[in-house]
């Protein structure tokens, strides 16, 4: 399935990464054959969903009761730039 | 000698009971151990390319301490001074976790994993971060931007990955235990390719918390050991529920270790036809048929068994893990962790020029693939289709479990590959999980051992794969087969341990 460099553009963009031109064609070659080969799962006739075999589902619920959590000062230790207790970024807008 | 140990041959490496236990009578120094280890890590292990941190000195002051808790007469744990490598996507409180990328640089986590913490608390001494694929993606630990890490048993060669590092150090015996982690084979096909035995757990049978999040659905803890009764007394440390992780399982731990010496006889295995067409390699095909006929000499039942949807299953697992991945990954953007590009004028580009500088090929390239699948147009067409079909691959299994109650295939389709041979081509380095990803996709658990070697003088590794939580059925199989096989072949790149040998002598 072809993949235009224009595309892989785009998608970096939704996925916020920086491409140069030159990247964009070699991702698009390389994309374009990964794409063809997980197309292979067309050619797989639809089947209905068998009952039970999904994956154990996780994310049991626990009593909405606060727990301790990481401290402010060690969850900010490893940030490029902190100010005042808080994440330090540039403008949003 | 254990039953497990007797596989090994004469002059071989003592296992981890008993060096815990020379430890924990006095007999062994846990200092002096360490101290032996971390100068054999600081030459071999980088020789090969298989550290990227040796905390020495945190290293030392645990072995240390478990010295002075002997000492006091207390009892350190079954994991006494054993020295542990651990894959560096493994948060750890003392030393950096990097996944070998650039975008996590010299991060310093502010917790250890719950599975690192179990091991300091039975004792275990934390020795080194290893080598791996940047954010485990990838079959050879190549894309590490570090260093490309190399097989003991021939340096032109991948040790196969993503947790190659910590295969490495095992398999030439700088440390007799590694954790790594395992999404689509990243522990058992390079345990494969570097001789050792290496265990995925069923998912959710190991706390993941403290794990660096790949694809979640899939990502497990595993385990790469010399033998398979260490395997068992490992997992039977880092095993079992965990509140900090919700999707731990509560089932309860067994004793593994108990499992190995029991007999094979009484035992049911299936070989699926679709694990040995033309994908795997004449001598892989060769030592692993070898293997199933002492299964069959050994009093176990052989049977063919059908896994239908097989041949999806690469398709399906790249589109599954990828997705997973490029919303796991968005979290590293330059705010809360590792270094961030300079020069961004707003937010924006804060984001795209930190990911895009920080983040190597392969991850982008799967980032990328996922966040295609996943967006308007293709999404039914590639990740709900994917779903189905890995609903009726898990549904496989269940259903070839019903009949038989193990199955034996090849790990990998190849032993261990040149470097660079397969680097320009993503999709052939996909290939290589294509006998291993089909457990994570069906969250059963499986282990590799080595069987046999190549024309070339290479390990080739046998899978054992369980029905969900069979691990115990495992390893009784698992340390059968091993002394059966009586695989003892050892790598031309090795540690001779003065200290330990004489120990258990």
């Amino acid at each position: 399935m072809p993949i235009s460099p224009a595309d892989v553009l785009k998608v970096a963009r939704l996925a916020h990464l920086r491409l140069t031109e030159s990247e964009a064609e070699s991702f698009a070659r390389q994309l374009g054959s990964i794409l063809d080969y997980i197309r292979k799962l067309e050619s797989l006739p639809q089947e209905p969903a068998q009952a039970g075999a999904s994956p154990p589902p996780g994310g049991r619920l626990r009593d909405d009761e606060p727990r301790p959590s990481l401290p402010r000062d060690r969850a900010l230790a490893a940030a490029p730039e902190s100010e005042a207790g808080l994440f330090r970024v540039p403008p949003v807008i | 000698m254990s039953h497990a140990g007797a596989a090994r041959g004469a002059g071989a490496r003592p296992g981890l009971r008993a060096l815990a236990r020379a430890v924990r009578t006095g007999a062994l120094s846990a200092e002096a151990l360490c101290a032996e280890r971390l100068e054999a890590a600081g030459t071999l292990g980088r020789r090969l390319g298989a550290i990227n941190h040796l905390p020495a000195d945190a290293a030392l002051a645990a072995a240390r301490a478990v010295d002075a808790a002997v000492r006091r007469g207390e009892d350190p744990g079954p994991l006494a001074g054993i020295p542990v490598a651990l894959k560096d996507n493994l948060c750890t409180v003392d030393s950096p976790t990097t996944c070998s990328s650039k975008i996590l640089g010299g991060y310093q986590p502010p917790y250890d994993a719950t599975a690192i913490a179990r091991l300091r608390a039975a004792g275990a001494v934390i020795l080194a971060k290893t080598n791996m694929d940047e954010f485990a993606m990838g079959s050879s630990t190549e894309n590490s931007a570090f260093e490309p890490c190399r097989n003991p048993w021939d340096p032109e060669r991948v040790p196969g990955g993503s947790s190659g590092g910590s295969a490495a150090l095992v398999a030439s015996g700088i440390v007799p235990a590694a954790l790594g982690s395992d999404t689509g084979g990243s522990v058992r096909q390079p345990a494969s390719l570097c001789g050792i035995v290496g265990l995925l757990p069923t998912w959710g049978r190991v706390s993941r918390s403290g794990l660096v999040a790949f694809a979640s659905s899939l990502d497990q803890i595993g385990t790469l050991t010399a033998s398979t009764e260490d395997a068992a007394l490992l997992l039977g440390v880092i095993a079992g529920a965990d509140p900090l992780d919700d999707t731990s399982a509560p089932e309860p731990v067994p004793d593994y270790v108990s499992a190995c010496g029991e007999p094979l006889s009484g035992l049911t295995f299936g070989v699926p036809e679709e694990y040995f067409g033309p994908g795997a390699d004449g001598d892989v095909r060769a030592q692993v048929e070898r293997a199933i006929e002492a299964v069959r000499a050994g009093g176990g039942r052989v049977v063919p068994v059908s896994l239908p949807h097989t041949e999806w299953a690469i398709a399906t697992y790249y589109i599954v893990a990828t997705a997973e991945a490029s919303s796991n990954l968005a979290r590293f953007d330059g705010v809360r962790y590792g270094p961030r590009a300079a020069g961004a004028r707003d937010l924006e580009s804060l984001y795209a020029d930190t990911r895009g500088a920080g983040f190597g090929n392969e991850v982008r390239r799967r980032i990328m693939l996922g966040t295609y699948v996943l967006s308007a147009g293709y999404y039914d067409a590639f990740y709900l289709k994917a779903q189905r079909v890995r609903e009726s691959l898990r549904a496989d299994f269940l259903e070839a479990f019903r009949k038989v109650d193990l199955l034996l295939t090849p790990t990998a389709p190849t032993p261990a590959f040149r470097i660079g041979e397969k680097s320009a081509d993503p999709l052939a380095m996909y290939l290589s999980d294509i006998f291993t990803a089909t457990s994570n996709l069906a969250n059963v658990p499986a282990l590799s051992l080595p069987c046999g070697l190549s024309g070339t003088g290479l390990p080739i590794g046998l899978q054992v794969i369980g029905p969900p939580f069979g691990e115990r059925r495992i390893f009784r199989a698992a340390s059968a087969i091993e002394s059966a096989v009586g695989f003892c072949a050892q790598p031309a790149l090795r540690f001779e341990s003065r200290l330990a040998a004489a120990a258990v002598s």
